[in-house]
């Protein structure tokens, strides 16, 4: 695979070969199904489902507002309970990616929100949110400077890497890293990890995601023929 | 994507820029860049500063391309900010200019566009001006000087809550919009409040301009079936208005309906209707 030829041409110390899977899980979008917001999404992948709501560019209270650009705010409530810690922190991540995207120039003194409920989690959630989060913003017209989408990579103990990996598959894992790339030359616009992994193993984790993030970029784009070619 | 020793250039450099005239009436995504038809020249099969000698002269126009809403100019090429067609007109007068380049994408919310004519609801009448809400990130000002015949002493009469159709005549991203309900010469050509009873409906912006283009059909056989008054407001809002409620109903569910019937399934249904 392409991750594999990389650790050798670049360190050619690495004696054991990774072999990254990368299987993605069944990816599925629908766009427009919400009424009230401008645009909406549901995206899942595997099991984990997550369903986006975008009202803008709309009004602004005063306190909020920034004289050269769009407000944007991102609100993330879990399947049950309250908004705790870890959805106020996954929704700054959401919101620093949505900000490097979008061109909020364009609209001064307005405010973009994005709206993400969970619906249902079987692992890689973060990225699932940044999926749909993308795709409503898309589905609501908001000015973009390039499409961006969230890959989850775990590292097991052995050093195995998996892609898009399950609840159970993150709990054993060694380092859970969720990048997100754009899709103009696959740069890292965020990315949040969580455990244990060497350099090599990052940047390991880096191409395989450079990688996955093809297949998720091709899936937007039919997904975005299909519907505009009922029209 | 079978290449060995590093990643393939196809898919970091993401992807290369494409000829606009290749890609007009699809689907593109934003992010992608576009060449003018000026930089294919420059960068045609010679590659890097060879130019292929031309015997004859190129035919297409020279001349300045207009850049429409869904595209951006970055540097001297064109980047797509919305998801949707990529459309093309070319110029009427003779070919000055390169023509219009726009994309044609689904919306529902409104931002306004001076010139655009638009239905808003007045909600508050502070001093000299009605601030009306037209859908946007903000409500527009109207003077009550901007209707026809409006002096200091003969002010129109314009309640909360009344409907207006007037136009834009300052909206951009900078400041607040203003619209008037008066056309340069002074004359109000259908614009100012609308009447009373009728149902305003909201759909999306793309309806409307399909609705609006001259070559519409939906509007005459619309018009056959019961006699109406329709105002179309560039904001997405349709003030409709027929002789019974149940009517004005019906026609409201068919323009709402519509955007996602075929022709042949709206044919059907008008002479059903038609029928009863």
């Amino acid at each position: 695979m392409q991750a594999d030829a990389k650790i050798r041409t670049e360190s050619g110390t690495e004696s054991r070969p990774r072999v990254p899977s990368c299987s993605l899980r069944h990816f599925a979008c629908e766009q427009n199904l919400l009424s009230r917001p401008d645009g909406s999404a549901s995206f899942l992948q595997g099991d984990t489902s997550v369903l986006a709501g975008v009202y803008g560019p709309a009004e602004v209270k005063v306190s909020k507002e920034i004289f050269n650009k769009a407000t944007l705010e991102v609100i993330l409530r879990p399947k049950i309970g309250l908004p705790g810690v870890a959805e106020k922190s996954r929704e700054r991540l959401i919101r620093n990616t949505c900000e490097a995207v979008v061109l909020g120039t364009l609209h001064p003194r307005t405010s973009i929100t994005v709206v993400l409920q969970v619906v249902s989690d079987a692992g890689s959630l973060l990225a699932c949110c940044l999926n749909a989060a993308c795709m409503a913003l898309v589905d609501a017209g908001v000015p973009m400077r390039a499409l961006f989408c969230g890959v989850t990579c775990a590292l097991n103990a052995d050093g195995t890497l998996v892609l898009d990996p399950t609840a159970k598959q993150e709990k054993e894992a060694r380092a859970v890293l969720t990048l997100a790339l754009d899709s103009v030359e696959r740069k890292l616009l965020m990315s949040t990890t969580k455990g244990l992994y060497s350099d090599a193993e990052l940047q390991q984790c880096l191409a395989a995601a450079q990688a996955a993030s093809q297949h998720v970029f091709r899936f937007y784009r039919e997904s975005l023929q299909r519907r505009y070619s009922k029209s | 994507m079978a290449e060995a020793g590093g990643v393939t250039t196809e898919s970091l450099a993401g992807d290369r820029a494409r000829a606009a005239r290749t890609m007009l009436d699809q689907v593109v995504l934003p992010g992608e860049e576009l060449l003018l038809p000026e930089q294919e020249d420059a960068e045609g099969p010679g590659g890097a500063g060879e130019r292929p000698l031309r015997l004859n002269a190129g035919t297409r126009s020279r001349g300045r391309v207009v850049c429409g809403p869904g595209l951006r100019r970055s540097g001297d090429r064109l980047l797509v900010t919305k998801c949707g067609r990529l459309r093309h007109k070319e110029p009427g007068g003779g070919g000055s200019g390169g023509g219009v380049y726009w994309v044609d994408s689904q919306q529902k919310r409104y931002v306004p566009v001076k010139g655009d004519h638009v239905i808003g609801i007045v909600t508050a009448k502070s001093g000299d001006i009605f601030k009306v809400d037209v859908g946007g990130s903000e409500p527009a000002s109207l003077s009550y000087l901007a209707f026809e015949g409006a002096t200091k002493r003969n002010r129109p009469n314009v309640q909360v809550g009344d409907l207006i159709y007037g136009q834009f005549v300052v909206a951009n991203k900078d400041m607040e919009p203003e619209m008037v309900c008066i056309d340069s010469c002074g004359r109000a050509s259908g614009m100012g409040v609308i009447g009373q009873d009728g149902l305003l409906f909201k759909v999306t912006l793309g309806l409307i301009r399909k609705l609006l283009a001259p070559d519409c059909e939906i509007l005459q056989e619309v018009g056959k079936l019961y006699p109406l008054e329709i105002v179309f407001g560039m904001n997405g809002r349709i003030w409709v208005k027929a002789k019974t409620i149940q009517q004005t109903l019906i026609l409201a569910n068919i323009l709402e309906a519509c955007e996602h019937m075929t022709a042949d399934q709206r044919k059907q249904i008008f002479s059903r209707l038609a029928e009863s």
